[in-house]
C-alpha cells in the first residue's frame, strides 16, 4: 500500500528538504520501516529504544491520531496520509 | 452598563455584528484575560483583544526587549528595546485602547505562583516558548476550570488549540502526554521562526479567545489546527480526550501543580 507520509518541518533535514514523501507498508509500523530505510535517523527521532512512540510525537493516520487506534499496529490503505506531528513551543523568544 | 458615545463609535462594527452587539461588547469590556509570555503569538494577541475592547488583559514575561524579537514582535518597537517587554507591551496596547487594563507582571510563570495568578483571569492564552511553562500552565488552568487557548509556532508551521481538560474535551497532556528531553526539539533561537507566522497564530489564537468571551461559534476544542506557512495550508486534525490522561484521565497521577519552567530555556533570551 503507497501512502503519502508528512513530515513536519523539523525533520525535513532528513528528508532532503521534503515535506512529503511516499512510503509502501500495510501497518504504520510498516511505513516507519520503510522512512527509516530511506531516511536513516528519522526512526530514533519518532519512537524510544523499547520501539514505543515518543510521547511528545503524535502520528496521525489521515484525521486520527493512533494512539487512539491501534499504535504503530494500525493497518494503512492506498491513499491515506500519515503525518507526524511534534509537540513544537516556540512563541515568545 | 451603559456606553459611552466614544465607545459606541469605537466598537460600532463589532455591536453591529448580531453575534457580537452591545450585549457582547460588554461582555468583552468584562473580559479578563491573562496572555503568557508578551512575545511572537503573546503581540497580536494582546494588540488584538486590546483593539476588541478586552477590559483587563494581563501580561506575563520576565524578559525585556531585544532589538532581534522586532522581526515579530510587533507590540515593541526600537523605542522600546531594553525595556521589560510587560511595560512595553502594556504601553503600546493603552495607547490603542484606552478602555484596557493592562497589568504587567515582569515574572516568570513557575508551578509555585501559576494558580494565583490564573485565578483572577477567565480565559488563559499560552504563547510561552518553552515547553516546561506550557505544561505548568495547562495544569494550572486544568485545576482552575479555565479555557487555555494554545499556540505555538516553529520555522514555518504553527498549531492552535484550545484546551479545556475539565470538560469532556482534552487537556494539553492528552495531545502530548510527555515534554521532549531538552535539545531533542530546537528553539525558536536556534532552528528560526517566519516573523510573520507569529502574526498569523496570534491572530487566531486571538479569535479563539473572543469567541469564548462571546459565547459563540465552534472553539478548537478536541481539535488541532495546523497551519504550514510554505505549503500555505491549514488542516484540522481530531484530538481525543485520553482516558487515561495523567492530568484529565478517570484516575489521575498528577494533583497538584509542578515542574521547572526553567530547563528548556538553555538558549540566551535573544
Amino acid at each position: 500500500m503507497s501512502v503519502v507520509v508528512r513530515i513536519p518541518t523539523p525533520l525535513r533535514k532528513l528528508t532532503g528538504n521534503q515535506g512529503e514523501v511516499r512510503e509502501e507498508g500495510k501497518t504504520v509500523r510498516e511505513i516507519l520501516d520503510g522512512l527509516e530505510s530511506h531516511y536513516p535517523g528519522i526512526r530514533e527521532r519518532l519512537t524510544d529504544e523499547s520501539g514505543e512512540l515518543r510521547r511528545f510525537i503524535n502520528i496521525y493516520l489521515n484525521e486520527e491520531d493512533i494512539r487512539f487506534a491501534e499504535g504503530l499496529d494500525t493497518t494503512v490503505k492506498a491513499g491515506d496520509e500519515v503525518s507526524i506531528i511534534p509537540a513544537i513551543a516556540g512563541g515568545s523568544r | 452598563m451603559a456606553f459611552r458615545e466614544d465607545q459606541i463609535q469605537r466598537y460600532s462594527r463589532h455591536i453591529i455584528l448580531k453575534e457580537v452587539g452591545g450585549k457582547g461588547q460588554e461582555k468583552l469590556l468584562s473580559a479578563r484575560v491573562l496572555v503568557i509570555g508578551a512575545g511572537g503569538l503573546g503581540s497580536p494577541v494582546a494588540m488584538y483583544l486590546a483593539a476588541a475592547g478586552v477590559g483587563t488583559i494581563g501580561l506575563i514575561d520576565m524578559d525585556v526587549v531585544d532589538v532581534s524579537n522586532l522581526q515579530r514582535q510587533i507590540m515593541h518597537s526600537q523605542a522600546t528595546v531594553g525595556i521589560p517587554k510587560v511595560l512595553s507591551g502594556q504601553k503600546t496596547l493603552t495607547r490603542m485602547n484606552p478602555d484596557v487594563r493592562v497589568i504587567p507582571i515582569q515574572d516568570r510563570l513557575t508551578a509555585e505562583n501559576a494558580m494565583e495568578l490564573f485565578s483572577d483571569y477567565d480565559v488563559i492564552v499560552d504563547g510561552s516558548d518553552n515547553f516546561g511553562t506550557r505544561y505548568i500552565v495547562n495544569d494550572a488552568a486544568f485545576f482552575l476550570k479555565k479555557t487555555l487557548v494554545s499556540g505555538s509556532i516553529l520555522r514555518f508551521e504553527g498549531q492552535v488549540t484550545v484546551l479545556e481538560g475539565h470538560t469532556s474535551a482534552p487537556c494539553y497532556r492528552c495531545l502530548y502526554p510527555e515534554a521532549p528531553p531538552p535539545g531533542l526539539v530546537p528553539s525558536c533561537s536556534e532552528a528560526g521562526v517566519l516573523g510573520v507566522l507569529a502574526g498569523t497564530i496570534g491572530t487566531l489564537q486571538a479569535a479563539e479567545v473572543v469567541k469564548k468571551v462571546l459565547g459563540v461559534g465552534e472553539l478548537l476544542t478536541g481539535r488541532l489546527l495546523l497551519y504550514d506557512a510554505l505549503s500555505m495550508t491549514f488542516r484540522k486534525l481530531k484530538v481525543p480526550k485520553d482516558p487515561h490522561c495523567a492530568l484529565c484521565g478517570s484516575s489521575p497521577t498528577i494533583t497538584t501543580v509542578s515542574g521547572s519552567s526553567e530547563w528548556v530555556c538553555q538558549v540566551p533570551a535573544s
